[in-house]
């Protein structure tokens, strides 16, 4: 089957890249960047089947990935949990929580669930923000080494590969849900609401599932991310950090996984190639941004693809 | 046997009336059209049926059991499915997509396998493929096999979303004005095709203003005015129901 083999061939290329990528980066500081592309890119995967398939926004993600990055910080420092434990607890908690707000916020639509979702970034930002004596307030907090046991991942090069491999996963899940009964009912409802439900697609229910899923994304990405930089602050549920993941999705291109990871490793890389830039640098950075959006207005990925006369997912 | 029962069923949008006490029934495996000007009431029942609307007042049963207060999802589950008058596709799916997410219930949905990608997931979108391939063949569809919906034209879309209504094995088939924009040729194939289905043991409830295709096709017509029925038979007794000539087809004029 064609769709089959790009599956593959996408899943392949992604390998690759970040197999050979190491041979090119030059020092630690570039290990960096990569590591947060790939978690950047995780957090895009999942977004994307909210935002690219199902056609719901969210502007509230930014939260989950600091709750899972707080929940692996906490968890392992304070209660003393090993790490892959706390992350997996984090993921659990905020996947429940996911669950509990997502039939009241996703029965909104358009603006008023993206002011809904935006709430909720907010208020998890407040918490982490106000919380002084569990969350270490403004100031954030530091993370232990992820470990088990004797066993520890300290040098970011070890990280690269991690990332790199949950982010390969996380491809992996999206294109095998995309491919399902699930991923035809979420791009359903998507495409008419209305035709999905005399389909028998109970609407409500695949809008909250596919919203916890990439909640637990994020907040697994989180945890991630609180272990490889040791120190999380409440900057991460920021909503900035919310517009940047919508961005990321959307530039790349929305209902594509691949696209997500490219918008990612564009919106965290282009601001450390623009540096030279000085001042000037998110004035580059926002006229890239706006010339992308109106010479290509689905996204890099699917409008590349046309081009090249193919259709990728 | 009755596979629907409608009972003093009304619907009102803030004072206006779209359907008024209306009760009729419609027998199972046959070909029954609803048929009346504009502003009659039509697509406001199909909408009541399939529970897209709440009725103000009144009754549906469907195969026997109540389910006027159920929601569309569960209707569908119970054996309804319909097309639209004004085209509802997936347009950012691929044709056989459309028809393939009509199996949603019959297949495996659960969210844990289908993203490990089981072997069953894998049997389930074959089986589900092959079904929808079949469909689209059945409907006259096979040209668009590989195409973006986005890409069809308005007869052929009008075509797919009775393959994807099929997809589900509905028991009660609501096709809202399947032949309108359609020339000739097309409207005799959706004749065929309506014909076909109701062999197949589905009743079928039609909309149509095409009066050559309700009159041909149709076992059983209701002719509903104002939301209230102005007349019920076969094509002969309406054609010939003076009430019908008079508010319907014009005074003084005989149906083709």
């Amino acid at each position: 089957m064609d769709e089959a083999r790009s599956r593959w061939v996408g899943l392949a290329a992604l390998a690759a890249i970040i197999a050979v990528l190491p041979l090119l980066l030059p020092n630690n500081f570039y290990f960096d960047v990569a590591v947060k592309i790939g978690l950047n890119a995780i957090v895009c995967v999942g977004l994307n089947l909210l935002i690219g398939y199902a056609g719901q926004i969210s502007l509230g993600h930014a939260g989950f990935f600091a709750l899972g990055a707080y929940a692996s910080a906490l968890l392992t420092r304070r209660v003393g949990l090993p790490a892959p434990l706390a992350m997996l607890a984090g993921a659990a908690a905020i996947g429940l929580l996911a669950f509990v707000v997502a039939r009241p916020i996703l029965r909104l639509r358009g603006h008023y669930l993206a002011m809904a979702t935006l709430g909720l970034g907010i208020i998890i930002s407040i918490v982490l923000n106000r919380e002084l004596d569990v969350t270490g307030g403004p100031d954030g907090t530091s993370v232990p080494a992820f470990g088990l046991g004797e066993w520890r991942i300290t040098r970011v090069s070890d990280w690269y590969w991690v990332v790199g491999g949950a982010l390969l996963l996380t491809v992996w899940l999206s294109l095998n849900v995309i491919d399902s009964a699930v991923g035809r009912a979420l791009r359903a409802l998507h495409g008419s609401e209305i035709a999905a439900t005399t389909i028998g697609i109970d609407t409500a229910r695949y809008k909250a599932r596919i919203f916890v899923v990439s909640a637990v994304i994020a907040s697994l990405a989180g945890s991630l991310f609180a272990h490889a930089e040791r120190f999380v602050t409440p900057i991460e549920a920021g909503f900035l950090r919310s517009i940047e993941f919508v961005t990321m999705v959307v530039l790349g291109g929305m209902a594509s996984t691949f696209g997500a990871v490219v918008g990612a490793a564009i919106l965290t890389a282009l601001p450390q190639a623009l540096a030279g830039f000085h001042d000037y640098k998110h004035v580059a950075l926002g006229g890239i941004l706006i010339g992308v959006m109106i010479f290509m207005p689905r996204g890099l990925v699917p409008t590349l693809s046309q081009m090249l006369g193919r259709r990728t997912r | 046997m009755i596979a629907l029962a409608v009972n003093r069923l009304s619907k009102e949008f803030g004072g206006v009336v779209a359907v008024a006490e209306l009760s009729f029934t419609i027998e199972a495996g046959r070909i029954h059209s609803i048929i009346g000007p504009n502003g009659a009431g039509k697509t406001t029942l199909f909408n009541l049926i399939t529970g897209l609307y709440a009725p103000t007042a009144g009754r549906i049963e469907f195969a026997g059991e109540d389910v006027t207060a159920l929601p569309p999802v569960e209707r569908a589950m119970r054996g309804m499915a319909r097309t639209f008058q004004n085209l509802q596709i997936f347009f950012n799916m691929t044709a056989l997509e459309n028809v393939m997410a009509g199996r949603h219930l019959h297949i495996d949905t659960r969210l844990l396998p289908s993203l490990l990608r089981l072997p069953s997931v894998t049997r389930a979108n074959r089986a589900a493929r092959a079904t929808a391939r079949e469909l689209m063949v059945s409907v006259g569809l096979e040209s668009y096999l590989d195409a973006d919906a986005d890409a069809m034209p308005y007869g052929a879309l009008k075509r797919l979303e009775i393959a994807r209504a099929l997809a589900a094995d509905p028991k009660l088939l609501l096709l809202d004005e399947p032949a309108a924009g359609l020339n000739p040729k097309e409207t005799s194939e959706i004749d065929a095709l309506i014909q076909r289905i109701a062999a197949g043991g589905t009743t079928v409830v039609l909309v149509e203003h095409d009066m050559k295709l309700v009159m041909g096709v149709s076992d059983h017509i209701l002719v509903l005015d104002h939301g209230r029925r102005l007349a019920e038979g076969t094509a002969s007794e309406v054609r010939a129901d003076p009430a019908v000539i008079r508010a319907y087809l014009g005074a003084g004029a005989h149906a083709a």
